[in-house]
């Protein structure tokens, strides 16, 4: 009997999502079968896929070929280690967002929920396919499907005109993407005329054509992932679309586009340039900063996430950025260290943001409000909701002993044994990139902590937030899923790196684990135990130690004098929740140190006014200075163009007619 | 039969072709417009199979039965009771008239046939000397299209169009691959549906199916 292998087991999976789609469809009339049935058998199928692909990592490489597609143009798919891990971070997030989704969605109206429900299918379904894909038409059909039904996902609530406007601004730039990716791939078959990518991995391209193909892919991928200054659509979108979506989006979908990075460069290219590294490195970087900064200072919370995506992003692009660099220069055993941290991160921030992406949800459906000035103080009334979003902000913001922690610090060890490079530029440079990096993991820390702060501690800021109520057992489930994966990522180490060793060995041939796990699994040693090492179960034991022993103390020997009053009270003897720190006000500082970075508009009240008003808005300004001029310019042709338009049909059949003969005279006249 | 003979006969129906497309050129009324147009597909379909004899491409016919069928039995019935239902049945006013269109049509023959004959000397197939005759057909069908002014007409002129092209793949490589075949034939069905109802609603909006009335839809 034939055994199953693990790539059977992940197309049964993406047939099953997309069956389960339908189903809902079918379902229409019947909603509350979709939440209770259709959504937790989907993250019964992520599931299935999580462990195939986990399967998969260990194993051999395995291809197959679906009789689909065009005639003589069929499908191919390949499981490798890089798409087994990236269909394990799809499977085992989606597993958490689907749960919730179960519970999150059971409010809806049955029309929009079938349609709903057979849109996040097939968004979940085209990924998995685009991290299957072995051709360049299986991958830009599965890049195509995944766009389009996002872009439904983002306008579910399309009556709304910004949502609209938001859904547009997203399918544009993701199609602008797409033909820049597209156009790589046809540099990249280098005139063979066959697309798969077995031939693109033995086509030899010269460095001019490897260099424009790497550039394609950057910006390709990169308006997918949100990097700068393709990021506009990103804080448009996110807040736009439901929270499960938005948490799929910024958990998954950027994923793709990181994978799409990785395929190309490392494993289709032949050859890599080292400037290649040097310029993802600083576009990461720049857009790290750009990211947090502008997380800083926003005022919806949702917005607030985006661009802390658009961070998280930027932090990944530059551990790629300095991969390529490490790689090309031969320091492999440095350049496994950068991207197990870059992949160990993209897992990480899958699981962090889309736990936090859920909490959010979980607070707009329990108070309707995403706008920070209008929330405070949840903590007392969705306790659990808090404290699983709590372990997703410490772990976003880099505390040990979380997994945040974890990949920064091994991109960081990375960064700091740049000295060994030949080359003497490269040699100054990276360190000043590496404190850049500090500042993005510093500021998002402070990001955080506005988030978390503003949102459950400190006092309700309206009259309605005392009716908020916890979330259902289903949010729940999801939330706590995703919680526990922040938790043990962080504690155990070890063992995921030893995972991701399966890809580092096939993209450039050199493994972590075997120096990582040196000293057992308890204890992390990048390089060398003399240089750094990192226990974060002993150091957890510390903290849980050191928590309960000043409990402990605090119980016994304070008891008498506790006293319960109004949190941050400050001594005032009357208190309004309007007097406490506001989201604004918080970000203050940082827009004060920034300012020429953003395009503030603020309209302040005058003392005398009678019913003040106060209106703060930040404008990105790459919007003034790079969308609105191509935009005039486009309308301007636009206008040019519609003059041709004179509603005759004889005068367009007559255009074409004239550039027919003038096209086949031209080829006469040549020969 | 022999080759030579074949060859002869495929001339023979190729400037049947031509002629017919000037017929169509010069006919006002759209009855007999549609009747040639079925006539063409007739010779289209014949000239299709002989190739198919000669040069023993069994898949040419399948597209021979498929044109048969398609161009000389379903699309013009469907015309037909299209211009019964319209009530179109009288004559078309041109937007030149029949002698010029007839005089730039052989200076657009002359024109397909210089530029065919390099690719002819370099073809191998028995219908090489037939690629002007069938570029000077879709150049024709064109110059129909531009100049009638009313939808029936320039519907016609488009599956005319069509015709030509098909016959120019199957004197210059022997016919397309059957799947692209088959891509074209739906295509031009489905086409021919749309446009069906298009008429319809032309006419409900503008009381005539002249386009000229089209005009009126520019946005200013």
């Amino acid at each position: 009997m034939q055994s199953v292998l693990p790539i059977d087991l992940v197309s049964i999976a993406i047939l099953c999502w997309l069956a389960l789609g339908f189903l809902g469809l079918a379902l229409q009339r019947k909603p509350q079968l979709i939440t209770a049935f259709v959504f937790p058998a989907g993250a019964a199928v992520a599931l299935l896929l999580a462990a195939a692909a986990l399967g998969a990592l260990s194993g051999p490489d395995s291809v197959a070929v679906l009789p689909l597609g065009l005639p003589d143009l069929p499908f191919h798919l390949r499981l490798d280690p890089l798409s087994a891990f990236f269909l394990l971070l799809l499977g085992a997030v989606s597993l958490g967002i689907s749960f919730y989704s179960a519970g999150y969605f059971r409010t809806m109206e049955g029309g929009t929920l079938g349609l709903l429900c057979l849109e996040y299918h097939v968004f979940l379904a085209s990924m998995a396919l685009v991290f299957l894909a072995d051709d360049a038409y299986l991958f830009m059909v599965a890049w195509e499907t995944m766009a389009l039904s996002s872009y439904f996902l983002v306008t579910t609530d399309h009556k709304v005109p910004e949502i609209r406007r938001a859904g547009f601004l997203y399918l544009l730039v993701a199609h602008v993407g797409a033909i820049a990716i597209l156009m790589c791939f046809g540099v990249m078959q280098g005139g063979h005329g066959d697309y798969s990518f077995a031939t693109m991995r033995h086509a030899h391209l010269t460095p001019f054509w490897a260099s424009a193909t790497f550039l394609l892919a950057l910006f390709g991928f990169g308006a997918k992932a949100g990097v700068l200054p393709l990021h506009i659509w990103l804080p448009e979108a996110h807040p736009a679309a439901p929270s499960p979506v938005s948490a799929l989006m910024s958990g998954v979908m950027l994923k793709t586009a990181i994978y799409g990075i990785l395929r190309v460069s490392f494993d289709l290219l032949g050859v890599q340039l080292w400037w290649w590294g040097t310029v993802a490195l600083a576009l990461g970087l720049a857009t790290a900063l750009f990211g947090v900064m502008f997380a800083a200072v926003q005022a919806d919370m949702k917005r607030l996430l985006a661009y802390s995506s658009i961070e998280n992003i930027g932090i990944i692009l530059a551990g790629i950025g300095l991969t390529i660099t490490f790689h090309t220069f031969g320091k492999d055993a440095i350049a496994a260290l950068s991207l197990t941290a870059t992949l160990y991160h993209a897992l990480n921030h899958a699981f962090m943001k889309g736990l936090l992406f859920l909490g959010t949800g979980s607070v707009f459906h329990a108070t309707g409000e995403r706008s920070l000035g209008k929330l405070g103080g949840l903590i007392h009334r969705m306790p659990i909701v808090s404290i699983l979003v709590l372990v997703g902000t410490l772990a976003i913001a880099g505390l040990p002993p979380l997994n945040g922690f974890v990949s920064e610090w091994l991109l960081l060890q990375a960064f700091l044994l740049s000295p060994g490079l030949p080359h003497p530029y490269l040699n100054m440079l990276i360190p000043v990139a590496a404190a850049a990096l500090i500042l993005a993991a510093a500021l998002a820390a402070y990001v955080m902590v506005k988030f978390y702060g503003v949102i459950f501690l400190g006092q309700p800021r309206e009259e309605k937030l005392h009716e908020a109520h916890d979330a259902g057992l289903w949010e729940r489930l999801g939330l706590t899923w995703l919680a526990l994966g922040c938790v043990l990522l962080g504690l155990f180490p070890v063992f995921v790196i030893l995972h991701i060793d399966f890809v580092t060995q096939g993209l450039i041939g050199q493994r972590l684990g075997t120096s990582a796990a040196r000293t057992g699994w308890l204890l992390l040693t990048p390089i060398h135990p003399e240089r750094a090492s990192y226990g974060p179960l002993i150091l957890f034991l510390i903290i849980i130690t050191g928590v309960v022993f000043t409990l402990f103390a605090v119980k016994k020997l304070f008891h008498v004098r506790l006293r319960r009053g109004p949190a941050w009270d400050c001594g005032f003897p009357e208190q309004t929740s309007r007097m406490q720190d506001s989201a604004d006000g918080f970000g203050q500082p940082i827009r004060q140190i920034f300012e020429i970075f953003f395009g503030i508009v603020r309209e302040v009240p005058s003392p005398f006014d009678k019913h003040p008003h106060y209106h703060g808005e930040t404008r990105d300004r790459l919007w003034d200075v790079l969308y609105l001029p191509i935009a005039r310019a486009a309308e301007k042709i636009s206008v040019l163009i519609g003059k041709l338009q004179h509603g005759r049909i004889h005068l367009y059949l007559m255009y074409s007619f004239l550039t027919l003969l003038a096209l086949l005279a031209l080829l006469a006249f040549i020969r | 039969m022999t080759t030579p003979i074949i060859g002869q006969v495929i001339n023979l129906l190729a400037s049947l072709l031509l002629l017919i497309a000037f017929a169509m050129l010069s006919q006002r009324r759209i009855l007999s417009l549609i009747n040639l147009f079925a006539l063409q597909g007739l010779v289209l379909s014949v000239s299709t199979a002989v190739v198919a004899y000669s040069s023993s491409q069994h898949h040419l016919y399948y597209s021979a039965a498929l044109t048969l069928i398609l161009k000389v039995l379903i699309l013009p019935s469907i015309l037909h009771r299209l211009i019964r239902k319209l009530n179109v049945k009288w004559d078309v006013e041109t937007l030149l008239n029949i002698p010029i269109t007839m005089l730039l049509g052989i200076v657009l023959v002359i024109f397909a046939f210089n530029l065919a004959a390099p690719i002819s000397q370099m073809a191998s197939t028995i219908t090489k000397g037939t690629l002007g005759i069938a570029m000077a057909s879709v150049l024709l069908s064109f110059l129909m299209m531009i100049t009638r002014s009313k939808a029936v007409p320039q519907v016609i002129g488009f599956l005319a169009m069509e015709n030509g092209l098909f016959f120019a793949a199957t004197s210059a490589t022997y016919g397309m691959p059957m799947v692209v075949e088959l891509g074209i034939a739906l295509d031009v069905l489905v086409g021919m549906f749309i446009l069906g109802i298009f008429f319809f609603h032309i006419r409900e909006t503008f009381d005539s199916l002249d386009l000229q009335h089209m005009e009126k839809l520019k946005e200013d």
